[in-house]
C-alpha cells in the first residue's frame, strides 16, 4: 500500500534488539521532545486575565440598538424571530402611546424581547433580517452561568446604553476603536 | 345565460374553453398558477371592482379568430373578455412584466413601505407583488402623501398612507351592508377613502373590508401590533350564527384567539363574508367549534415552521409516562419562571386595543 505521509513506520513482529530492551534511549527521546516544547511559543492564553482579539466578522452576544436620539430601533416586526432557525428569539409588541415619543423611535415597539442564549446558535441570520437596524452581533460571548436562567436574556441585557441618558456607560460599551487594520 | 358558446383561448400558449363573457383574468385563474396575472383591485365578490391598479395588464397577441390583428396596446385583464380564438400573453410577454414593474413603481411612489409595523405584512397582496416587481430603489425624490388621522370606529383601523385606492372597500360597503358610509373623498393626489363626516361604519357587516383591503390600509383595531400573522396558528373553525355563515379562520397561538377573519381561497378572496360579531366579538377558542389547520399556501410565511394537513394535527405519542410507570417527565425548567414573553397571565387577545406599556406594568423585567 501506498503511505501517505513519509512518517509511517513499519511495525514488526521480530525480538527486540539491546538497545530498545534498555529503553533508555526511548525514554530521552521522548523527553527531550517535552522539554523541548518548553522553549517554544505558547499555543494557550490565560483566557480571564487574556483575552484573544476577536475577527471584525465574530458573531457574538446580540445588542439591540438604539438610534442617535437613544431612542430603542426595534419595532417587534418579528422578522429576527421568523428567520432564527433555532428559533430563539420571542417578543411582545406594544403601541408607543403619548409621552413615551423619547424612549421608542417607531409607534409600534418591542415591550418584551427574549433571546433564549441556549438555543442561539450565533448564525447572525437575525442581524441579517432586522429591516431598523436594531440588531447586532457584538464581539463578546455570552458568559458561562450554573444555571439555564441566567441564559434567557430579556431587554435589559440587550439594551445597549442610552447615549443621552447614560453617555459614559455607552462609550464603555462600545469600547476602544480597533487599531490594527 | 343557459345556451353559451364556449370560447377558446390561449393563454400563455395554454388553451382553454371559456364561456362568453369570461374576463382573461377570469379565464387565466382557471388555467391557476402563474399564468393567472395578479389583482390589487378586482375582487370576484364585488361586483364593478377592476380595471384601477394595471396590476392585471396583459398582452393580447391574436384579437380573435375572426379578426386576428394584436390589441394595440397591453389591456386589463379583469375587464376585457375573451374572444374565439384570442391568444393572451402573460408572463411570456416582455412587454407585460415591463409594465407591471412600472405600475408597481407607480403603486409604492406613495407608499410608506412601514411593513415592519404594518399588521398586514405577510398577507399583503402589495408586498408579494413587490417582492415579485419591484425594484430595490425608489426614483421618488419627493414627499410622500400625509393625511389627516380619520377614526373608523373601534374596529377598524385606517391607514390612509398605505391605501392604494383599489376601491374594494368601497364597493364592499356599497353592495353588502347596503348603506355606504364611506367612500373616497376628494380627488388625485389628495384622493382618500374616508367616512362622511367621521362617522363610525356601524353595518353589521362592515369588518369585511378589512379582509378585502389588498394592503394594510384598513386593519383589525382588536388585532393591532398583538402579533405578526406568520406566529400564529391559522384554524378553521365554525360557530352557529345567526346573521353570517359563521365559516371563518382563527388565527391561534397556543389557545388564545388572538384574530377572526373569513376564510381566504387561493386567490386571496374571502370565501364566506362573516359579521362582525364573529370577527371582533368571539375571541374565545370555547365560542368555535375547530375543524382542523387551515391549509397554507407553503410559499407564504405564515406556512413557515407549519406543517399542513395530518402532521400538523398529529400529536406526538409520548411514551415517557408508559415507560416510568405512569411518572410524569421531571421539569427542569419552567419557561415561565424565567421567560417575561407569553406570561400566562397577561392574555393579549383579550384586549380590545393595542397592547401598551401599562400591560405590561405588574411584571416589568
Amino acid at each position: 500500500m501506498q503511505a501517505l505521509t513519509n512518517r509511517r513506520k513499519e511495525v514488526g513482529r521480530e525480538p527486540m534488539t539491546f538497545m530498545e530492551r534498555i529503553y533508555i534511549p526511548s525514554i530521552l527521546k521522548g523527553m527531550g521532545i517535552t522539554f523541548s516544547h518548553l522553549f517554544k511559543k505558547q499555543p494557550t492564553i490565560q483566557y480571564p486575565e487574556q483575552k484573544r482579539e476577536f475577527s471584525p466578522v465574530f458573531r457574538g452576544l446580540h445588542v439591540l440598538n438604539r438610534d442617535e436620539e437613544g431612542r430603542e430601533r426595534c419595532t417587534a416586526c418579528g422578522l429576527c424571530a421568523v428567520a432564527c432557525p433555532a428559533e430563539a428569539i420571542t417578543m411582545e409588541a406594544a403601541e408607543r402611546v403619548e409621552g413615551e415619543e423619547s424612549k421608542y423611535r417607531e409607534e409600534k415597539y418591542a415591550a418584551k424581547y427574549e433571546i433564549n442564549m441556549l438555543r442561539c446558535i450565533f448564525c447572525g441570520l437575525c442581524e441579517e433580517a432586522c429591516p431598523k437596524d436594531a440588531i447586532y452581533l457584538s464581539e463578546t460571548f455570552a458568559p458561562a452561568n450554573y444555571n439555564r436562567k441566567g441564559f434567557v436574556y430579556g431587554k435589559d441585557d440587550l439594551l445597549i446604553p442610552n447615549p443621552k441618558t447614560d453617555p459614559e456607560a455607552y462609550a464603555k460599551a462600545k469600547g476602544e476603536p480597533r487599531t490594527n487594520n | 345565460m343557459s345556451e353559451q358558446p364556449l370560447f377558446k383561448v390561449t393563454i400563455d400558449n395554454i388553451t382553454i374553453e371559456v364561456p362568453a363573457g369570461t374576463t382573461i383574468l377570469n379565464a387565466a385563474r382557471k388555467i391557476g398558477g402563474e399564468v393567472a396575472p395578479p389583482a390589487m383591485c378586482y375582487y370576484s365578490k364585488l361586483e364593478g371592482s377592476g380595471g384601477k391598479c394595471r396590476t392585471c395588464l396583459v398582452e393580447v397577441s391574436k384579437g380573435s379568430e375572426k379578426d386576428p390583428r394584436p390589441m394595440p396596446k397591453l389591456v386589463a385583464s379583469c375587464r376585457t373578455t375573451v374572444m374565439d380564438g384570442m391568444e393572451v400573453k402573460n408572463i411570456t410577454s416582455e412587454k407585460v412584466i415591463d409594465a407591471r414593474n412600472g405600475v408597481v413603481e407607480f403603486l409604492l411612489i406613495n407608499h410608506p413601505l412601514d411593513c415592519p409595523v404594518c399588521d398586514q405584512a405577510g398577507e399583503c397582496h402589495l408586498q408579494d407583488l413587490s417582492y415579485n416587481h419591484g425594484k430595490e430603489g425608489t426614483r421618488f425624490e419627493f414627499q410622500k402623501r400625509v393625511f389627516k388621522k380619520h377614526d373608523l370606529g373601534p374596529y377598524i383601523q385606517l391607514h390612509m398612507t398605505r391605501c392604494i385606492l383599489c376601491y374594494r372597500c368601497v364597493f364592499t360597503a356599497d353592495q353588502l351592508t347596503g348603506k355606504r358610509e364611506h367612500g373616497v373623498l376628494d380627488r388625485g393626489d389628495h384622493a382618500e377613502i374616508a367616512t362622511f363626516i367621521e362617522k363610525s361604519l356601524e353595518n353589521e357587516f362592515i369588518g369585511n373590508v378589512i379582509d378585502v383591503c389588498p394592503v394594510g390600509a384598513l386593519t383589525d383595531k382588536t388585532f393591532r401590533f398583538k402579533n405578526r400573522v406568520w406566529f400564529l396558528k391559522p384554524m378553521d373553525a365554525h360557530r352557529d350564527c345567526p346573521t353570517c355563515s359563521g365559516k371563518v379562520t382563527l388565527w391561534n397561538r397556543g389557545d388564545e384567539v388572538y384574530r377572526v377573519t373569513a376564510r381566504k381561497d387561493q386567490w386571496g378572496e374571502v370565501e364566506d363574508w362573516i359579521c362582525n360579531t364573529c370577527r371582533f366579538e368571539k375571541k374565545n377558542t370555547s365560542d368555535w367549534v375547530i375543524e382542523g389547520p387551515r391549509l397554507i399556501d407553503r410559499h407564504s410565511v405564515i406556512a413557515q415552521g407549519h406543517y399542513a394537513g395530518s402532521i400538523g394535527m398529529n400529536k406526538p405519542n409520548e411514551t415517557f409516562k408508559a415507560v416510568h410507570n405512569g411518572r410524569e417527565p421531571k421539569l427542569l425548567m419552567d419557561i415561565h419562571s424565567v421567560s417575561n414573553v407569553n406570561r400566562p397571565e397577561i392574555t393579549l387577545s383579550k384586549l380590545d386595543r393595542p397592547a401598551h406599556s401599562s400591560d405590561f406594568k405588574p411584571n416589568q423585567d
